[in-house]
């Protein structure tokens, strides 16, 4: 694999909430790594999500702020509506861009930016989901020089989205949620 | 903020074709925030056929025709009718009562795009018994946008959206008293654009222009760096008159800006604000 990440994307979709909470809830207190989220969904919904996710975590979980500057050992997640872009200062940035595969956030577009911005320092994971969202931006941070994790399909709530995954980039590590919770924790000791 | 070198040149590209819009056509995109511009740029140049941004760079400089087709994608804005209705119950519960007091109102929609806003606001203040006196400055930098504002038509299939939009943020009439369809199109009423004046204006690099007591830029301010969105700020405060309004988009805020103090919260949750007497 690549050089050791300095942070870590995610996508996900349908079925992202139970997915989620069993990678991250696992994630110690001194988890070192920035983890940029995005999940879609429904665009008039007061995100809970962060507030959800932070009860079950033990690190820092929030909803992504305009310009605010990325830091160590957090989780963030897109806003609904906006999609969330990582800035080459390593700064979050917020747009209300149109939608790309019918999707604001869009996995493709915070994974094709934090390819740009942090290269072969980037892991990208693409987890469940029923449409194609990720697939392009997981293959931009392969081609970046970083690395790209899929949920193993067969375990997915929708497999749709790890398959259009794992297709656009064939050489992606493929495991299950459980497989992935261990390898962040391993990736994001200090 | 560091530099991280060596740059990649595509990176080097971008910067020499922002700097070749704004040396030869005045549109300052330097100091937006980037990855959008990239992203958009990228569109531009995969759907205008061009290998490289140099190639680009230098039709743009060469070909005047390029302008509006290379700005329509750096500036395109979708936007919609009522966008975030409770904002515009807010205005209509909490602002209006402010501005029945005042006999003659100026109101600032700033980066109007294709028009959403505008006509959003003056549905609003017709409603509210408003009209008469409001003088609207609809403002853009984008003349295709500004054209599109001023027409005043959209798709129809948008109108379910629009509708229900306008009904969530408390509409006293039906949105179907506003426009005539024909055709998978539908024209809005040109009563609404009477008292409207549509002008090409830059945050960036234009300044003050009239005294406001109501200032509507939502989702504008996301697209600059800290320092631009400072500038448009220090602007926002000097064409307001004294307790007028600001409302931004619901995940921009004056936190973090130098001016946040000559604004009080107003709204809080829905990010209206109020100017401060000096």
């Amino acid at each position: 694999m690549s050089a050791s990440p300095q942070a870590v994307v995610i996508g996900s979709s349908a079925g992202a909430l139970e997915a989620l909470s069993r990678i991250l809830s696992v994630l110690p207190a001194t988890f070192i790594l920035p983890v940029i989220a995005v999940v879609h969904l429904p665009p008039d919904k007061r995100s809970i999500l962060a507030e959800l996710l932070q009860a079950r975590c033990a690190v820092r979980v929030r909803e992504a702020e305009d310009k605010e500057p990325i830091t160590p050992g957090t989780i963030y997640f897109a806003p609904p509506d906006y999609h969330l872009l990582v800035e080459m200062d390593r700064s979050l940035s917020l747009s209300s861009d149109e939608p790309v595969l019918f999707s604001r956030p869009s996995i493709d577009v915070l994974f094709e930016s934090a390819a740009d911005a942090y290269g072969c320092g980037l892991l990208g994971v693409v987890l469940t989901g029923a449409n194609h969202d990720g697939a392009r931006g997981l293959n931009a941070i392969v081609e970046g020089g970083g690395s790209a994790i899929v949920q193993d399909p067969d375990s997915a709530f929708a497999p749709a989205m790890p398959q259009a995954a794992i297709e656009a980039c064939p050489n992606a590590r493929v495991l299950s949620v459980d497989a992935i919770a261990s390898y962040l924790q391993e990736i994001g000791r200090s | 903020m560091k530099e991280t070198a060596p740059q990649k040149i595509e990176d080097i590209e971008i910067r020499l074709l922002l700097e070749a819009l704004y040396l030869k056509y005045h549109y300052d995109f330097r100091n937006y925030a980037m990855a959008s511009v990239k992203r958009r740029l990228r569109q531009a140049r995969e759907q205008l056929g061009f290998d490289t941004f140099s190639a680009m760079q230098e039709r743009l400089l060469h070909e005047p025709a390029m302008l509006p087709r290379i700005l329509g994608y750096l500036t395109v804005q979708v936007s919609e009718m009522f966008r975030d209705p409770s904002y515009f119950r807010a205005l209509r519960e909490k602002v209006v009562p402010h501005l029945r007091t005042y006999p003659s109102l100026r109101v600032w929609i700033a980066g109007c795009s294709g028009g959403e806003e505008l006509y959003s606001f003056s549905i609003l203040f017709r409603e509210e018994g408003l009209e008469e006196r409001t003088l609207f400055y609809a403002t853009d930098i984008n003349p295709d946008a500004l054209h599109a504002a001023e027409a005043g038509v959209f798709a129809v299939d948008r109108l379910q959206l629009f509708t229900e939009n306008h009904r969530k943020s408390g509409g006293k009439s039906s949105l179907s008293d506003y426009y005539q369809a024909a055709y998978g199109r539908a024209s809005f009423d040109k009563g609404l654009r009477r008292n409207v004046v549509f002008s090409d204006h830059s945050l960036v690099t234009d300044a003050v222009f009239a005294e406001m007591q109501l200032i509507s830029c939502r989702n504008v301010l996301i697209y600059f760096d800290r320092n631009l969105q400072d500038r448009a700020l220090g602007l926002f405060k000097d064409s307001l008159a004294r307790r007028g309004f600001l409302g931004l988009g619901a995940k921009e805020s004056l936190r973090f800006s130098e001016h946040a103090g000559a604004f009080v919260d107003f709204v809080r949750e829905e990010k209206i604000y109020q100017r401060r007497a000096p």
